[in-house]
């Protein structure tokens, strides 16, 4: 698939500090591309570069193959972190106010059952939830029917269910065959939506691929976890190196068959056995040393 | 164009439906009008107001002794008919010409006049000739009227753009807006035409529900003060714009914009004249636009001034309008 948006070297030069330090990235089109990284990583000042709206020090980014320009503007969507919104308007005249800002525009119909907001058309938009309002901020990032569309931690401070009704409608979306750019602090989030995740620290993109090739990539084994009591001093002098978390004992191993065989001749009760597969936390405490920000 | 009416309407909405600003806007001026207007609807003045023509010191020579009289003020003037029309509209009490033929002028309906006529022949003698005017009072409230609304205005269009800005700036509504193709002249003109629709909306209301109960004086026309108005208002607003233009913070706007309007407010003629004011004091109400739409106001409704003689101050508010709107553009940040 050729690359809706490229960036070359990126740099970003802040006085004393360099935020992004040389990023390639090529995103291909049709995908939801996961920007992941603790805070300070330069998260948002990479996606504001490529978004337009922060000019880089140095380094290209690219829109289908042309510079940024006034295309541009008229066929990428955004929902940035902290924004708001004109008040004293109702969630209706919000959209009628961006729907008149472009050119080409999906039909208002269209877009408020895209994003479920029937409920909420005459409402003010300062008196509507959390949630109510992260639908409504992406329904303003589709208006212009874009292309390519920039979510930048999009569910943040949203409680679960709303966290998971978005991400039905980023599913939604992406069915369009648009491409997403998504930064979240949510591992679970990035691992539900995203087909390729870049992992940030420092500035540099410190892994990247799909969440399945990281984690084989950087992780081989699977985790087995047994009851200490139920294991008791049956593991004595086997070649399996057990490791103690809390109540449990941990296994790590590359050959799941074989250990699970070797427990059951030592007779090990595993009837509270657990596996568990590396995860995109670990993966990011992994790369990256540091725990994740909540 | 479309961007432009898209913006310019919701702007318009959010004004209009926030009733408490709005209610303050349109309370404000009819309070302060009343007010003074009860206020001072007696004439409670104890100084009497004497212009001279022909120089101070010729004053001295001609009548000493009424020149040590306490209560009375003496305002130098060049301009003999303008200093007449004064003495005809009540705004001076007295005109003395001490030129080779000495003259004084009172207005004939004037008890003011009277009483000064009677101070002149018992400190001078007959030492002036006497000349009549005739011509009917300018109360207080027709002097102070486009001051109160001017002050109004200015205060309006100053807060009421430059503050919405930083607000928008600060919240991160400018850098959505900035996501979008809409440009930063049709944003800040979209800004500026909304602001200035609604306080000229605002104006007429309080201007024509006070003359319902006041009957304010008007000798000129009201499409000449409509364009006075509106360019001064405009005026206000590009200096709003500009210096809403590059900053974030409320605190550093609030502040430029109180060490702009204070100097307005107290050097532009709104609450009292500067005739009698040090001549530099007066050289320098010049540069601010409220003092040339108040004049303005004031000449076109109380001496009934046409379009060309009000043209000096129309020109002044359209040149500071384009200076102000073009630097506002030109530095304006979305961020």
């Amino acid at each position: 698939m050729s690359p809706i948006i490229t960036a070359t070297a990126l740099v970003k030069q802040y006085p004393g500090v360099r935020a992004v330090d040389g990023i390639d990235l090529a995103i291909p089109q049709g995908i939801c591309f996961g920007l992941l990284g603790p805070n300070g990583a330069g998260k948002t000042t990479t996606i504001e570069m490529l978004e337009g709206i922060h000019p880089p020090t140095s380094g290209t980014v690219l829109y289908k193959g042309e510079p940024l320009g006034s295309r541009y503007r008229e066929e990428v969507g955004i929902q940035f972190q902290h924004t708001a919104l004109q008040e004293f308007l109702t969630v209706r005249e919000t959209l009628e106010l961006f729907e008149r800002l472009y050119q080409k525009t999906l039909p208002i119909p269209e877009i408020i059952e895209l994003c479920s907001l029937t409920d909420i058309l005459e409402r003010d938009t300062r008196k509507i939830s959390g949630g109510q309002r992260q639908r409504l901020l992406l329904a303003l990032a589709l208006i212009n029917d874009p292309d390519l569309i920039f979510l930048d931690e999009p569910t943040t401070g949203l409680d679960p269910q709303a966290r998971r009704n978005f991400w039905d409608l980023v599913k939604l979306v992406k069915s369009r065959n648009k491409t997403i750019v998504l930064t979240t602090h949510y591992m679970e989030e990035a691992y539900a939506l995203c087909d390729e995740i870049a992992i940030m620290d420092k500035g540099r993109i410190v892994s990247q691929g799909t969440p399945m090739q990281l984690l084989s990539d950087h992780f081989g084994d699977v985790i087995l976890q047994i009851p200490g009591v139920d294991a008791g001093d049956k593991l004595a002098g086997c070649e399996l190196s057990a490791v103690e978390a809390g109540d449990m004992l941990e296994i790590r191993t590359k050959r799941l068959h074989h250990t699970l065989q070797q427990l059951m001749e030592r007779g090990v009760n595993l009837d509270r056995l657990r596996i568990r597969a590396w995860t995109l936390e670990d993966l990011f405490i992994n790369v990256t040393g540091k725990k994740l920000a909540p | 164009m479309k961007k432009f009416l898209a913006v310019l309407h919701a702007r318009n909405m959010e004004f209009l439906r926030d009733r408490s600003a709005l209610a303050w806007n349109l309370a404000m001026p009819f309070l302060l009008v009343f007010g003074l207007a009860f206020t001072f609807s007696g004439s409670s003045k104890d100084i009497y107001k004497i212009g001279i023509v022909g120089g101070m010191e010729k004053l001295h020579n001609v009548a000493p002794a009424l020149q040590s009289t306490q209560h009375l003020q003496f305002i130098p003037y060049d301009d003999l008919q303008a200093a007449i029309n004064k003495v005809k509209h009540h705004q001076m009490d007295m005109l003395i010409d001490v030129g080779s033929s000495p003259k004084y002028w009172v207005n004939s309906s004037s008890p003011n006049g009277y009483l000064l006529e009677r101070i002149v022949w018992g400190t001078a003698g007959n030492s002036f000739e006497r000349q009549i005017v005739d011509g009917a009072e300018i109360r207080y409230v027709d002097w102070f009227l486009p001051g109160i609304l001017g002050m109004n205005m200015m205060f309006a269009c100053l807060f009421g753009v430059g503050f919405v800005i930083v607000r928008y700036r600060k919240n991160g509504f400018l850098k959505r807006l900035k996501a979008t193709p809409l440009g930063a002249f049709q944003f800040l003109l979209a800004q500026l035409v909304s602001r200035l629709l609604l306080i000229m909306l605002i104006t007429t209301i309080v201007y024509t529900g006070c003359n319902l109960f006041i009957e304010f004086n008007m000798q000129g026309s009201y499409w000449t003060l409509l364009l006075v108005t509106a360019l001064g208002a405009m005026c206000m607003i590009s200096i709003g714009l500009l210096i809403a233009a590059h900053t974030a913070s409320e605190e550093l706007a609030g502040g430029i914009l109180n060490i702009v309007t204070w100097p307005m407010m107290l050097l532009s003629g709104a609450w009292f004249s500067l005739e009698g004011a040090q001549v530099w004091v007066q050289k320098l109400s010049l540069i601010f636009p409220l003092t040339h739409m108040i004049s303005a106001a004031r000449a076109i409704m109380n001496e009934g001034a046409t379009l060309g003689q009000v043209m000096p101050h129309i020109w002044v508010l359209g040149m500071l309008s384009a200076i102000f709107i073009a630097i506002g553009a030109y530095v304006f940040k979305w961020e």
